[in-house]
């Protein structure tokens, strides 16, 4: 398998270009912009990978005149930081996405849901808010954006658990259908967007849909951010051409004693030095762009105990399998490193792992088996007492 | 409590007295008085029209919303794994040694709190600490002395 | 057809239903039970508990089928490995969170996690228990236990008190593995805004909320010789207490339940409805001098008039309205009137010194378990009712006493303080009050009996959430003549969250009534927190009917007619209002915090 990786500097190029690009698009119809959208590949960068042009789409087909656009900045995965560097390097090419949208969907309201942890950050954003409600006077966009901190906790960067808590409630997911498209903040449609997506808008008219589709593989088009942390000595975020193997990833990124890379944050996948050659970055995998890198002094008992505990504590707990999964699982671990359970209780953990996966109310308690399997399979032996 | 009631009668003409309101109303109030006392619960419950209850069990669901009694100063220490892994024991040791508390303590006087909390998005410069809002990364022995020591002088 | 309908596939049957019916609602069409924890006819849809999920053909997750909408063409499998495997994996989640010692708790064998587990044989063994082994039961409540150790989190209770009742003293806190169920600040449940109506114990699946039990105390005085103990029973106990012994819904067995208690050794069993007929003389001429002091003398009074029956509506307008007070009747409840009765007439007719009589209620209510132990509530000079049981807690004594209840013959109550009217039957179900007030002023005032056929009024019975009947009154008695021509509006709410839409009409001044009827809990008293388990819109109606039938069936229909009433102010209370009544059957109410 030959990849390569391509290092490039579309996200954090000059901001401001985007105005320019901006007024190019929005001579095109909403029609049009909507087709290339679909037509370049984006998907949202948040994690769950939705389709940007068919989230707009349905979202503008709803006939309520009251809509809302919401940029996602609840960033919450361990081992993800890019959009704070968007937010803090290019916050403009964000609010131009955001308008893209408006003009496309209708909405005139905006909200930037900002993660407490990142509140530092509000004088920036509001000063770029404040010159963006300026700005776009001369693009006739009608948009009011407005920041929304959040208060802490994880579980709010799922786009329904983040509308209930701005709706004042516990930041519970709701039950789905229906999808905040047709009824999202305060009942009405609602376009949850990732801060790199909507960044990503800019990027996608700015090259034309068919060279955005052009980069990457069939599965992942387009160029990513990738928050890179852990035992490595080029720490940071990276924006790479996607559809690079692991093991290109780790020559360039690793240390040198590379023992396995966590892929797309806590609730993605552990890929094992064996695996380096057969895994490819954002296929199969999910697209939020944490890699995580572990070398050969790491414990994988402490790693995978990390992230469970987490888990245990963020869930929001409403729902069965999330709630009890967690714990049982957490604690399922510790049980069979101190030698109480069998190791045999591992297989009986990684089934509950999979009920969870399949019967759990939101992502977050679906993607607990993503690393506790791929940790458990691959490193077993650091697992048992 | 005349303070309190005034306080969030002043919020609650700036956010609102819609539901949605709630959040930001409860977190300028953990903002000016560190954490969310019984009565600035019960207070705007009532300016909300909700009951205390539903103002609590959305409160303890956000690790920032504290319903305990917290310090002017909190240090919340990210535990995630990177941070883990490049020193987050050694930096909660540091910072106990400092200011004479444990994890979950509040130093007499009410000064510092000390805390841990999930991923605070610098992954990349561990171990790292927010200070109230203020994000302080890298963090060596040295750097977390120099660091509290100045909120202690200003405090004096 | 005027709405779109959907077809699906269940198993292979084709089901057409309406758009927007759950796959859980099709799938009953269809005679396919799919089982449930947090789902209640009741309330909204949570869809938090997994238990019923189903697979949907082409894709990987399950569906939680409570809270997903049948789609055209749905192929969905509800009974398939995959699902069987999960739904199993699922209760043993929810087991492993569970304190387990099912052979001494209350609800052994009426519990749904019990059945489920049970259904699905569940190895206990299969997980860790993750129990919280710090948690304690909450007994502060005159009325109300909570049990954490046996809560799964379904958040059923959450949603009653919030959706039924509007009260919202129960919130879900905290987040993951400490999610739970709590209070404001996790204060105890005597310390909150809990108006004790006990919605939440009849909706819980297991026992995290039961009654607090008295019934050793019960026993105890009943095998104390020195004791005098007295039961008396509401209405709604005898059209409901046949569901703890295998009787379907709505069968009434007040003759069996008589006899039940007398065996058990109370020294008396008599009839709450005694009591109530009482309330309404009382509570009649109260709303008569209201309506005077109004009409002819032109002061100032609190008008319209509120009942003040159900302890749970008294408690709740003392917290929520506390400013409106005034509203409500001053008379006490029928089982508190009952209970200074016993303890001053009773004992004097009887020659037993009141110190050493026991007055024991049976009720369909947790709230009257607090009210008994209100502090005015001593006007006798003794606790006026010493312990209000639960109709559960009367079906398990009855148990515990060894008596095949279908097998009993019937007897009639004690005399005194055991004749009673239909009037105060109808008490036990929404509107009744209202009936069996009107029945006696419609009669005080015009001489006649109200003109309803059979004396029904219909108007006021049924499950609407808010009923009015307006009544023109002519050809007054000379008395009432100020009411001459008047047309007055009544009005009848049941459950806190309809109380609140009356109340707010009354603060701000637009009430359209003189007289409102409340009561706490959905369908009135045989919907109470303290009826058999479950209660469901159907099991109410069949207890409402039985109320109507027994109503029917007894040969005095007005409360003014009972001949035990007329000798009581002949013989003791001398007339409605005076100062005896006052002093034993009226009480004061207290403002309380909102918390």
């Amino acid at each position: 398998m030959t990849t390569h990786i391509n290092k490039l500097g579309y996200i954090f190029s000059k901001d401001c270009e985007c105005d320019d690009i901006l007024k190019n698009t929005l001579a095109k119809t909403k029609d049009e912009v909507v087709s290339e959208l679909i037509k370049s590949g984006l998907r949202g960068r948040g994690g769950a990978g939705f389709p940007i042009g068919l989230k707009w789409k349905f979202t503008a087909s709803q006939p309520e005149e009251v809509k809302y656009i919401i940029c996602n900045a609840d960033e919450g995965e361990p081992g993800t930081f890019k959009d704070r560097e968007i937010l803090t390097q290019v916050p403009k090419k964000v609010l131009r996405g955001m308008a893209l949208c408006a003009y496309v969907t209708g909405a005139k309201k905006g909200f930037i849901y900002l993660r407490g942890e990142y509140k530092y950050l509000v004088p920036h954003l509001q000063k770029n808010i404040d010159e963006f409600h300026e700005d776009m006077k001369k693009f006739n966009i009608d948009l009011n954006v407005e920041i929304f901190l959040g208060s802490g906790a994880y579980v709010c960067g799922e786009e329904t658990a983040l509308i209930e808590s701005m709706e004042g409630k516990r930041g519970e997911p709701r039950n789905k259908p229906p999808y905040p498209n047709q009824f999202g903040y305060l009942g009405k449609p609602t376009v949850v967007n990732n801060v790199e997506t909507l960044a990503s808008t800019m990027i996608v008219f700015r090259l034309g849909a068919d060279v955005y589709n052009n980069l990457g593989t069939k599965d992942q088009q387009g160029s990513k951010l990738f928050s890179i942390s852990g035992d490595s000595p080029k720490e940071g975020v990276h924006e790479i051409e996607l559809g690079m193997s692991v093991a290109d990833f780790v020559n360039e990124f690793g240390d040198g004693d590379t023992k396995a890379v966590q892929v797309g944050g806590v609730s993605g996948f552990c890929v094992p030095r064996k695996n380096f050659n057969k895994e490819i970055i954002g296929e199969g995998n999910t697209t939020g762009g944490s890699t995580m890198i572990f070398n050969s002094s790491r414990s994988m008992y402490n790693v995978l105990h990390n992230f469970l505990d987490f888990f245990a504590e963020e869930s929001c707990g409403q729902c069965t399998p999330c709630r009890v999964g967690c714990q049982q699982l957490l604690k399922g671990i510790e049980a069979v490193k101190a030698g109480e359970k069998s190791p045999k209780y591992l297989d009986q953990l990684i089934k509950l792992s999979k009920t969870m996966q399949i019967t759990s109310k939101c992502g977050l308690g679906q993607s607990v088996t993503n690393s506790f399997t791929s940790i458990v399979n691959n490193f077993r032996e650091e697992m048992i007492y | 409590m005349v303070g309190t009631k005034e306080l969030i009668k002043n919020l609650s003409v700036k956010h609102g007295i819609e539901r949605k309101s709630l959040l930001p109303i409860l977190q300028d109030i953990v903002e000016k008085e560190n954490f969310l006392s019984n009565d600035s619960m019960i207070e705007v419950a009532r300016i909300l029209d909700i009951s205390a209850a539903e103002v609590y069990g959305t409160a303890s669901f956000f690790s920032f919303l504290d319903t305990e009694a917290r310090g002017k100063y909190k240090i919340r220490v990210c535990k995630s794994i990177t941070c883990d892994m490049k020193g987050k024991n050694e930096t909660i040791k540091c910072i106990e040694n400092i200011l004479k508390i444990k994890v979950g303590e509040t130093s007499k006087g009410g000064r510092f709190s000390l805390l841990e909390t999930n991923c605070l998005g610098w992954c990349h410069k561990g171990p790292v600490m927010l200070v109230n809002d203020e994000v302080y990364t890298e963090l060596t022995p040295e750097k977390i002395r120099e660091t509290l020591s100045e909120y202690i002088r200003e405090e004096k | 057809m005027s709405k779109n309908t959907i077809t699906l596939i269940i198993d292979g049957t084709k089901v057409t239903v309406e758009e927007g019916t759950s796959i859980l609602d099709a799938a009953k069409k269809v005679d396919i039970e799919i089982p449930t924890l947090c789902h209640h006819e009741d309330l909204c849809v949570a869809g938090n508990c997994r238990v019923c999920v189903v697979e949907e053909k082409g894709k990987n997750n399950l569906t939680a089928s409570c809270a997903a909408p049948a789609t055209e063409g749905m192929d969905i499998l509800t009974s398939s490995p995959k699902v069987r495997r999960a739904r199993k994996d699922i209760m043993a989640l929810l087991v492993s969170e569970h304190n387990t010692q099912c052979t001494t708790c209350y609800r052994n064998t009426n519990c749904e996690l019990q059945t489920l587990a049970s259904d699905y044989n569940v190895d206990n063994d299969i997980y860790l228990s993750v129990l919280k082994n710090n948690t304690t039961i909450d007994k502060s409540s005159w009325s109300i236990e909570k049990d954490d150790s046996k809560c799964i989190r379904c958040q059923r209770c959450v949603r009653t008190c919030a959706e039924i009742q509007h009260v919202n003293a129960l919130a879900v806190t905290h987040k993951g593995h400490e999610m739970k169920i709590s209070t404001f600040m996790d204060f105890p449940m005597n310390e909150i805004v809990c108006t004790n109506c006990g919605q939440c114990i009849i909706h819980c699946p297991t026992a995290a909320l039961t009654e607090r039990r008295y019934y050793d105390d019960i026993w105890e005085a009943i095998d104390d010789p020195t004791k005098h103990v007295v039961v008396n029973t509401a209405p709604s106990v005898r059209v409901a207490l046949g569901e703890m012994f295998d009787y379907e819904p709505g069968k009434i067995v007040t003759g069996k339940m008589v006899t039940a208690l007398k065996k058990m050794g109370f020294d008396s069993v008599l009839d709450t409805d005694f009591s109530a007929d009482l309330t309404i003389i009382e509570e009649a001429n109260e709303l008569l001098v209201r309506l005077k002091k109004a009409f002819v003398d032109k002061e100032e009074v609190a008008l319209p008039m509120i009942t003040s029956c159900s302890p749970g509506w008294v408690k709740f307008i003392e917290h929520m309205y506390p400013e409106h007070l005034g509203h409500l009747s001053t008379c006490k409840s029928p089982q508190q009137m009952f209970g200074s009765m016993v303890k001053t007439y009773y004992a004097e007719k009887k020659g037993i010194d009141p110190k050493d009589i026991v007055c024991v209620a049976g009720m369909p209510c947790a709230a009257k378990k607090y009210e008994a132990n209100r502090p005015e509530m001593r006007d006798s000079g003794f606790q006026d009712i010493d312990a209000g049981l639960t109709t559960r807690e009367l079906g398990h004594m009855i148990k515990q006493a060894g008596i095949k209840f279908q097998e009993l013959p019937e007897e009639n109550f004690d005399k005194i303080m055991g004749e009673s009217s239909g009037a105060a039957v109808v008490f036990g179900a929404t509107g009744g009050v209202m009936e069996a007030a009107l029945r006696t002023a419609y009669a005080v005032i015009t001489g006649r009996p109200v003109p309803f056929d059979n004396l029904n009024i219909t108007p006021v019975r049924g499950m609407e959430s808010i009923k009015e009947i307006t009544i023109k009154f002519e050809d007054c008695v000379p008395e009432y003549s100020f009411l001459e021509g008047i047309e007055a509006k009544f009005g009848i709410a049941h459950g806190l969250t309809n109380a609140r839409a009356i109340m707010d009409q009354i603060v701000e001044g637009k009430s359209p009534y003189v007289f409102i009827e409340i009561m706490a809990c959905p369908g009135g008293c045989i919907g109470g927190g303290g009826q058999p388990i479950p209660t469901t819109d159907e099991i109410r109606k069949k207890r409402i009917e039985a109320i109507y039938a027994e109503d029917m069936g007894k040969p005095i229909r007005m409360s003014h007619e009972n001949p035990e009433i007329k000798e009581i102010y002949e013989s003791f209370l001398k007339v409605p209002l005076g100062e005896k009544s006052h002093h034993l059957l009226h009480t004061k109410y207290r403002k309380r915090k909102r918390y």
